[in-house]
Parts: structure tokens; C-alpha cells; sequence
């Protein structure tokens, strides 16, 4: 088994889930609470990953951070060096890839925490930070708990975004799911199977807990 | 005569607010909700739909009115004229939603603590474990909401609001689904608080028997608009329009003309809608020929089994009995004199009349029973 595979997928895994839990959850507040009659093109954008070849997305985040892009030349001016084909770039690409995976879970959580409770806490004299994290978030817990789960198992088993952004550059890019392709053009079937038996465990184990969370409901995109 | 006894005392709560409310399948309507509450309760009252719940809401912030003012006390927490809209947290409104909408992840402790989050731990403690004490709730401090019963939840719902001493109270029918015996316990111990705050309180009900025993100022509300204040039996007792003599519970309501109006006995002469049937009622001022509708309390008409004679009653209405039917300890009678009317009757004085369908009967309404309402256009 390829350790360093699978240690660069975990730290890969564990940053984007992080970043994604910052990013996630003011997206997800705005999705559930917003009344702006044009909210739903920011529902779809969010959840284009999940309908987009990977190729595409991962071809335009190339593009995205090539040095002749606007994003690509500041970040280049900043530190010296490219964002394609670096663990960095590889990060940014999986948080896009990965955002409905948590935005969405996060929103359906916040939209069906019942309002009054929020009038409730609005009269009793709180600010709107407090009743985020006094009364939305610990009544959403399975619902964060659903959208980080789901993040960092959709990390872990991304592919085709990997190799259009990151390639394959053992300790910088190379996952697991890489590593699997990698052994299988080797002809390495028993070193494939291997990573990949350990991928499918992983997934197994990831969605019992998430569909134990959720036992009564789990709406795959927030009500209103 | 409100303005008054604010000045007395200048604690009240005034309200002229206007706001389009949206037609949820339903026609919608124009708020536009004008009265006042002194410190004590003030009941809010009208039917399902009449746009109570959201009078609170723009009294608490949580909704804008279209345009309008709103005066707390000495404050004003709401004026388009000058542009002032304070945030909902910032109103020092209490507020007991008709859900209640306890926190359920937290304690009766912490859901009562929840407002005064500004205070050092020793002073907050001291202030909840004061109002649970007057709430009687002291010993639930450590369930939380889904452990506790519907009337407990009723009484954290009212310490939550009343501890953070709030300018304004409002209660959105806060004793619905509570018995007889429960709810008058709590009353009691509201109308202690209250007392001790000198606050304004706005009450909203859609119950009659609840005002009654209440017995505070009442505000119609109707569509929207406020139709009728004042005491319960003034309002209720008396009607002038339509929607309040049905919320009022009349049981017979008829479309009525104005016939003649006598100034020297004190009546008017009125037909009920095209049949020969005539009814005197007290002297208003409306003219002959004005479109009304007459509604008369099923409990106020007296029933006779032969021609009476020698009655200061002015209205003696010759009919039959169509149905009897006994609900309760009441008879409902039905009895067809041109117009059906319906009668309440003690199950004795059937018995003693020995009445039963078919019989023919004399009507007996005194002249006071009649009310000339106006129909609900008017309002």
C-alpha cells in the first residue's frame, strides 16, 4: 500500500473539510435566510460540482490558476510560485468540487431550525451572531455534522479534479485514487486492490454514520 | 379619553400602523390598526385572519409595518415618517409566540436566562431563580422544554418574556389548549406580575369566553381594522357591526330595513329582509330605508305556548316550531315565524310548555334584545 498516498489524501482531506466548514457556513446561512427573489442562480451555482464532469471543472480551475489568469499572476506574485500542480492548487480545486457537499447539508439543517425560535431570540434581545451560534448551529449539529462528513469523504475519493489540476506528483498531488489508477496501468492489480478495498471500507463506514445521523430525514437539498 | 390616563401614568403603548397583508389564497386586506393600551391588560380580539398576530409582530420588530408609528412608553420604536426602525432586540418587547418557541436544546434555566445574557452569572442567577419561584417553576430548572407539560410550557414561556423587564408584554393566546383549572391558576399569577410592572399588555384571543373572564379593555380587530373598543360587555354586549355581533356569538342575524323610526317612543320599526315581519328596536341613528342586520342572542327571546298579553315586550312574533334538539343542558329550538329563528331553551321549560316540533308557539323579543348592526362592509 502507498503510505504517502493515502497520508497526502488524509491532509488533503482534513484542509479542505476545514476551509469548507469557514466558506460552508456563512454561504449556507445566506442560502437558508435570504429572501432575495434571485437567490435560487446562487443555489445553482453551488451546485454545479455535482452535475459537472470533473474534467470541466478541473479544466477551468487550471485555467483559474495559470499564470496568465488575474488569480493566478497575484498568487505568483505573492509566493514565488504556480498553484497548478501543487498541493495548494489541489486544495483550492477540492473546495470548489466539494462545496455542495457541505453548503447543501448545512443549508437544509439551518432552514428547517423553526423561525419563531429566531423571533424568539431576536426579542430576548440577541444579536444575529448570537442566535447563530446560540440557537441555528446546536439545533443543526447533525446537519453539520452530515455536510462534514460528506466533504471529507468526497475528498477523499475525487479523481478526475486531481488529475486535471494537481497530476500526479508524488507527495504533492498523488492520491489515493490516483495511486489506484496508477497501480492498475502497471497491471499491479493485487497493490490496486489493495488501496482501492480500503477506499470502499472508508466510503461504508462514512455513509453509516451519516445515514445513522439522519435517520428520520435527510433532505437532499433545504425545504422552504 | 385613553390619552388621558397615559398622561396619568405614561407608560402606554401606542399603535397606528398600516400595512398591505398578502392574499394567502384568501383575499388579501389593508392593516391598518390604530388604538392604544395603558399599563394592565388590554385584550386583542377578532377572528382567525384579522391580522392580530401581525399587529405583535410590528409592535416586536419582527415585521415593518408599510407605514405608520410606534410608541413604547416614552420611545417611539417605529415611524416612517422619521425613518425610525429599531431591530426587534433592541425593543425591549416580551413577547410569548402561540407556539411558545422554547429554545429545546436548552433548560428551563437557560431558556429563561437566555435574555438577560448581559448580566454577571451571580445576577442572572438571581434573577431566574426569582421568576421561576413566582412562576412556580423552580423545581423544573434543570428539564428541558419537550419534559415539561403544556401548561408548565405556558408558565416558562411567560417568565422568559416578563425577565428581562420588558416595556411592552404580548401575548399571542397564551392559555389556547389549557384547561379551565390550569389556565385560571396562571392567569392569577400573570395578572401578579403584571401588576408589579405597571406594564402595558396586549392579549390577543380569538376566544369569547377568554375575554369575558378576563374581563379587561378589549380592541376589535376585524380584517385588519379596529372596529370596536372597550369593555368586554360593552363591545360584545352591544354591537354596532356585523363581524362583532357574530364574534359576539348572535345566533340570529338577519338582513333588516329601516321602516320607520319613531323618536317619540324610542324605537325604529324594521322589516326582516323581504318577509312581512317587523321588529321594533331601539332608536338609532340610521334612516328609513337603510340596509341593516338585525341580530338578536338565542338566549334573549322568550318562548310562549299561548297569544301573551299584558307585556312591555314590543316584538310578539307569531311562529312554529321546525326542530328541537338538546345540546348539553341547552334546547336548541328552531322556530320558523316568517324568518327561522333559533332559541335557547332550558330542557324544564320545554317540558312545562310541552313544546315539540310542529307546535305552534309566540315569540317574545324585548325591544333592547334587538341590535341594528351594520353589515361588514361597513367596517
Amino acid at each position: 500500500m502507498n503510505w504517502q498516498a493515502i497520508t497526502l489524501t488524509l491532509r488533503l482531506a482534513l484542509w479542505v473539510t476545514a476551509i469548507l466548514l469557514v466558506v460552508g457556513l456563512p454561504i449556507a446561512h445566506w442560502i437558508a435566510f435570504s429572501r432575495w427573489r434571485w437567490k435560487f442562480l446562487v443555489e445553482a451555482v453551488v451546485a454545479l460540482p455535482l452535475v459537472l464532469p470533473p474534467t470541466v471543472l478541473g479544466f477551468y480551475v487550471l485555467v483559474a490558476m495559470g499564470p496568465r489568469s488575474p488569480l493566478g499572476a497575484w498568487y505568483e506574485s505573492w509566493w514565488g510560485r504556480g498553484l497548478p500542480f501543487t498541493f495548494e492548487g489541489l486544495v483550492l480545486a477540492s473546495v470548489l468540487y466539494s462545496l455542495p457537499f457541505a453548503v447543501q447539508p448545512f443549508a437544509a439543517a439551518f432552514a428547517a431550525v423553526e423561525r419563531r425560535l429566531l423571533d424568539a431570540s431576536a426579542t430576548l434581545g440577541a444579536s444575529r451572531w448570537r442566535t447563530f451560534f446560540r440557537v441555528v448551529m446546536p439545533l443543526s449539529v447533525t446537519g453539520l455534522v452530515t455536510g462534514v462528513v460528506l466533504s471529507f469523504a468526497h475528498t477523499v475519493g475525487e479523481f478526475g479534479v486531481v488529475l486535471m489540476v494537481g497530476g500526479n506528483i508524488p507527495g504533492a498531488t498523488r492520491t489515493v485514487s490516483i495511486d489506484i489508477y496508477d497501480e492498475v496501468q502497471t497491471l499491479n492489480y493485487a497493490g490496486a486492490n489493495q488501496t482501492a478495498l480500503l477506499l470502499v471500507v472508508f466510503s461504508f463506514v462514512v455513509l453509516s454514520v451519516v445515514y445513522a445521523l439522519n435517520r428520520k430525514e435527510w433532505p437532499a437539498w433545504p425545504g422552504r | 379619553m385613553a390619552g388621558t390616563i397615559e398622561e396619568k401614568i405614561g407608560g402606554g403603548l401606542e399603535v397606528d400602523i398600516r400595512r398591505q397583508m398578502p392574499a394567502n389564497g384568501g383575499p388579501g386586506f389593508r392593516l391598518e390598526a390604530r388604538f392604544s393600551a395603558p399599563p394592565g391588560i388590554t385584550i386583542l380580539f377578532g377572528p382567525s385572519g384579522a391580522g392580530k398576530t401581525t399587529v405583535l409582530e410590528c409592535i416586536a420588530g419582527l415585521a415593518d409595518p408599510d407605514s405608520g408609528r410606534i410608541r413604547v412608553g416614552e420611545g417611539v420604536s417605529f415611524d416612517s415618517g422619521s425613518g425610525v426602525s429599531l431591530p426587534a432586540a433592541r425593543r425591549s418587547v416580551g413577547y410569548v409566540f402561540q407556539s411558545l418557541a422554547l429554545f429545546p436544546h436548552l433548560t428551563v434555566e437557560q431558556n429563561v436566562g437566555y435574555g438577560l445574557a448581559h448580566l454577571e452569572t451571580t445576577e442572572r442567577r438571581r434573577r431566574v431563580g426569582e421568576i421561576l419561584e413566582a412562576f412556580h417553576i423552580a423545581h423544573l430548572a434543570q428539564r428541558r422544554p419537550r419534559e415539561i407539560s403544556g401548561g408548565e410550557s405556558q408558565r416558562v414561556a411567560l417568565a422568559r418574556a416578563l425577565v428581562i423587564e420588558p416595556a411592552v408584554l404580548l401575548l399571542d393566546e397564551p392559555l389556547s389548549g389549557l384547561d379551565a383549572a390550569i389556565k385560571a391558576r396562571l392567569m392569577d399569577d400573570l395578572r401578579e406580575s403584571i401588576a408589579r410592572r405597571r406594564i402595558p399588555v396586549l392579549y390577543v384571543t380569538h376566544d369569547r369566553g377568554e375575554v369575558f373572564a378576563l374581563g379587561e379593555r378589549m380592541v376589535f380587530l376585524h380584517e385588519g381594522k379596529v372596529v370596536a373598543e372597550g369593555l368586554p360587555h360593552e363591545v360584545l354586549g352591544a354591537p354596532r357591526l356585523e363581524p362583532v355581533a357574530l364574534a359576539a356569538g348572535f345566533e340570529n342575524i338577519f338582513d333588516a330595513t329601516v321602516v320607520e323610526s319613531h323618536e317619540e317612543q324610542g324605537t325604529m320599526t324594521c322589516r326582516l329582509g323581504q318577509t312581512a315581519v317587523h321588529l321594533e328596536a331601539p332608536l338609532g341613528r340610521f334612516a328609513p330605508g337603510a340596509a341593516l342586520r338585525l341580530a338578536v342572542r338565542a338566549g334573549d327571546i322568550l318562548v310562549a305556548a299561548a297569544p301573551p298579553s299584558g307585556l312591555s315586550a314590543r316584538n310578539i312574533l307569531a311562529g312554529r316550531i321546525s326542530a328541537l334538539n338538546q345540546v348539553d343542558a341547552t334546547v336548541v329550538a328552531r322556530v320558523d315565524c316568517g324568518v327561522e329563528f333559533e332559541v335557547h331553551l332550558t330542557p324544564g321549560a320545554v317540558r312545562a310548555l310541552a313544546l315539540e316540533a310542529g307546535k305552534e308557539v309566540w315569540l317574545v323579543l324585548k325591544t333592547y334584545s334587538c341590535h341594528l348592526v351594520e353589515g361588514s362592509a361597513a367596517a
